[in-house]
């Protein structure tokens, strides 16, 4: 287990450092998010629709579309130079790659969230301060879900024709349940409900992390080997 | 019989099954028309109702059968399953496709709307995607093996989306209430209506088989001719 | 014709190997053996199934039909072991541009678990003559270096298997004669190799065994008997045979 962890860190390093010196995916991501956010300011019409109704789908539209600019990355990079042959070569378990991978991703998503939210809550102007403790808890296990998912359709998606296509073809049906629950209990933080209401959808959120996390650990395999 | 003979004799008896099915939907069309009495609520157009169900039920079993055959072939590498599992893909899609045009169709008389996110056309929707991107992802790889190793994978996470898309969709209407005027009646079904919609889930159900018989048959007969040709190239 | 097997733990063992892709059949059927320090070249022309042939061998491709035997004992996919036995020196790096020499293989060696990263690091650098290149990105790197640090990569877990897809490809002649050198040290470190490539001109002096594979097959298999003219001859005529 322990090695397990040590590869999987590893190579989350790796792709880390990568992305850091080259930023291009990563630059990408902010610049998309900031200005999906000042386009969706100005396509609303602020007498008729209130910002906080609006808020929590822009919020995640956004979150999501910029992640998967970032999600064929991962295996991406592996594609120059054969390098993902030197990964499979190794003594490392393909699991370890999955989860290295899926890491590397995290920090990626997580980064552009962590930059994308403070900029919504300015130009949305939406008191996100009073519920910021369940609200990233809200993003964190949303984000796992999706960039679990992602991480092996990307698996799959880089080695076909258009990549960049065909990853939204394969991921977006599988977004539905976590930002569907994600936006509903962003919706309700933001209302200032109690989070009893949204019991049912947290738990919705975490059986579809516990779920499709181990399957797509168990499936990796699969589409790694030949 | 050589494997190609065997195919084309499968082909040929399974279009004699597509033809029967054809006529017993002719007959489900009459029988729902003329000999079911009309709903008192919803009228004429509550008839579309014997072939949205129906479609629907053959939706989902496809969906499950592709669930399975995708998780068979993971197991036992076996490139006719995945021919098979393709097959139902496609047949699929089919129905799938028609459950979403019935939809509307028995919707906008009733609502005036052609579409509200009710809860079953909701989750057929989102099958519908899913089943659109299996077929994409396999018209994207050119590698058999690769194919039916992707395939199987997206097969099998697709099933298992099913379920939580469902409770996403259940959740979300019990916090926005919607008309649930779109649902089967079922035991409160009266004796005629009944009958028509029983008897149009065996029509649809033989219709599905025969369809499913026939492009597999199909799919065998390409793979036993490419695999002809390719002998005769090596030789 | 298969060759009789070696004896009960050869090196490297293959038995009745098979392999398509599709209805296309890569690998028809290959049997060979080789003790421990032999090297065999494998000349084929393009598309007789070399490359996936080393593939099965690295453990990257499973073979539908067949096994092949490291000291006696299946190769097994998912086996660590095995994989830490085996070297690969392709016309592709398996580097990352972005990184630098000295990034590049401090990674492989946590990979492998190795010890004593930084020593293994400089060594295996200076031992391909880019010590002082260490910092920089191999994506700066000319032809020839990146062939180095790829040999560097394959050798740095000390593989007694090192198995050669193509190597001298797009090599000019400076980075030839030097790999060349390097690979004569492996065989004289008494390695076990596999070098496999469509060109007769180069590898057959490494080698201790040749095999000539069309379509699939070794048309023959068997230690180096003859000079470069020699091969050059049957090798034209196996190839001629298949058209």
């Amino acid at each position: 287990m322990g090695e397990l962890l040590r590869a999987a860190w590893a190579i989350a390093a790796k792709d880390v450092l990568l992305e850091f010196r080259s930023r291009t995916a990563f630059v990408s991501a902010l610049v998309f998010t900031a200005l999906v956010l000042a386009i969706f300011n100005f396509a609303r019409d602020p007498t008729a629709v209130s910002a906080v109704d609006l808020a929590p789908g822009i919020l995640w539209i956004t979150f999501t579309f910029a992640a998967m600019l970032g999600l064929n990355r991962a295996f991406g990079l592996e594609r120059e130079n054969r390098a993902l042959d030197g990964l499979l070569l190794s003594p490392v378990s393909r699991t370890a790659i999955y989860l290295g991978k899926v890491l590397a991703n995290l920090v990626f998503v997580g980064s552009v969230e962590a930059i994308a939210l403070p900029l919504f809550a300015l130009f949305f102007n939406v008191p996100i301060l009073p519920v910021l403790g369940p609200l990233v808890l809200v993003i964190a296990l949303a984000t796992v879900g999706f960039v679990a998912v992602g991480t092996l359709m990307s698996s799959m998606a880089v080695n076909t024709r258009l990549a960049e296509l065909m990853l939204p073809v394969l991921l977006l049906p599988f977004l539905v349940p976590p930002v569907t629950a994600a936006v509903q209990m962003t919706a309700r933080l933001f209302a200032g409900r109690p989070f009893s209401e949204v019991s049912a959808w947290l738990r919705l959120l975490v059986g579809y992390d516990i779920i499709f996390v181990a399957a797509c650990i168990l499936f990796f395999e699969s589409t790694i080997e030949e | 019989m050589t494997p190609i003979e065997a195919f084309e004799r499968a082909r040929r008896r399974s279009a004699v099954w597509i033809g029967v099915g054809l006529l017993l939907m002719a007959t489900v069309y009459v029988r729902a028309l003329v000999f079911t009495p009309v709903e008192a609520v919803q009228g004429p157009a509550q008839k579309i109702f014997y072939i949205h169900v129906p479609s629907a039920w053959v939706a989902f079993l496809a969906f499950g059968i592709l669930g399975v055959t995708s998780a068979f072939y993971l197991f036992l590498k076996d490139p006719r399953v995945d021919l098979f599992a393709a097959s139902t893909a496609e047949v699929g899609m089919v129905f799938t496709t028609a459950v979403l045009v019935t939809g509307p169709i028995w919707g906008k008389p009733i609502w005036g709307t052609w579409w509200t996110w009710d809860a079953r056309l909701t989750l057929t929707l989102f099958l519908w995607f899913v089943v659109l991107a299996y077929l994409v992802l396999r018209t994207a790889v050119h590698e058999p093996g690769q194919r039916a190793r992707y395939s199987s994978v997206l097969g099998i996470l697709g099933a298992l989306l099913v379920p939580f898309i469902h409770v996403s969709v259940y959740l979300f209407r019990t916090m926005h209430p919607m008309p649930v005027v779109l649902r089967p009646g079922k035991p409160t079904l009266p004796g005629a209506m009944l009958a028509t919609l029983l008897f149009s889930f065996a029509v649809f159900t033989l219709f599905f088989a025969a369809l499913l018989w026939h492009r597999y048959a199909l799919a065998r007969l390409a793979d036993a001719r490419a695999r002809a040709q390719a002998e005769r190239a090596d030789a | 014709m298969p060759a009789p097997l070696g004896g009960v733990r050869a090196a490297l063992a293959v038995r009745g190997l098979e392999r398509s892709f599709g209805h296309v059949r890569a690998l028809r059927g290959i049997d060979f053996a080789l003790d421990a320090g032999d090297s065999l070249a494998v000349f084929g022309p393009n598309g007789a199934g070399k490359t996936t042939l080393l593939r099965i061998l690295a453990g990257l491709l499973r073979p539908h039909r067949g096994e092949v035997l490291l000291d006696g004992s299946p190769l097994e996919r998912t086996d660590a072991a095995h994989r830490r036995r085996v070297g690969l020196i392709a016309h592709y790096s398996l580097l990352y541009d972005g990184l630098t020499a000295a990034e590049n293989l401090a990674f492989y060696a946590r990979l492998y678990g190795l010890r004593g990263r930084e020593t293994l690091v400089t060594r295996a650098l200076e031992s391909v003559g880019l010590a002082d290149r260490a910092g920089d990105a191999v994506g700066t790197f000319s032809r020839g270096m990146v062939q180095r640090m790829a040999i560097a990569r394959a050798l740095l877990h000390e593989p007694w298997i090192v198995l050669l897809d193509e190597p001298f490809s797009g090599l000019d002649q400076r980075a030839a004669v030097t790999l060349r050198e390097l690979l004569m040290r492996l065989r004289a470190e008494r390695r076990t190799m596999v070098l496999v490539t469509h060109n007769i001109d180069e590898g057959l002096e490494l080698a201790t065994h040749v095999a000539i594979q069309v379509a699939g097959r070794f048309a023959e298999f068997g230690p180096v008997a003859g000079d470069l003219a020699a091969y050059r001859g049957r090798y034209a005529e196996a190839t001629a045979s298949h058209g």
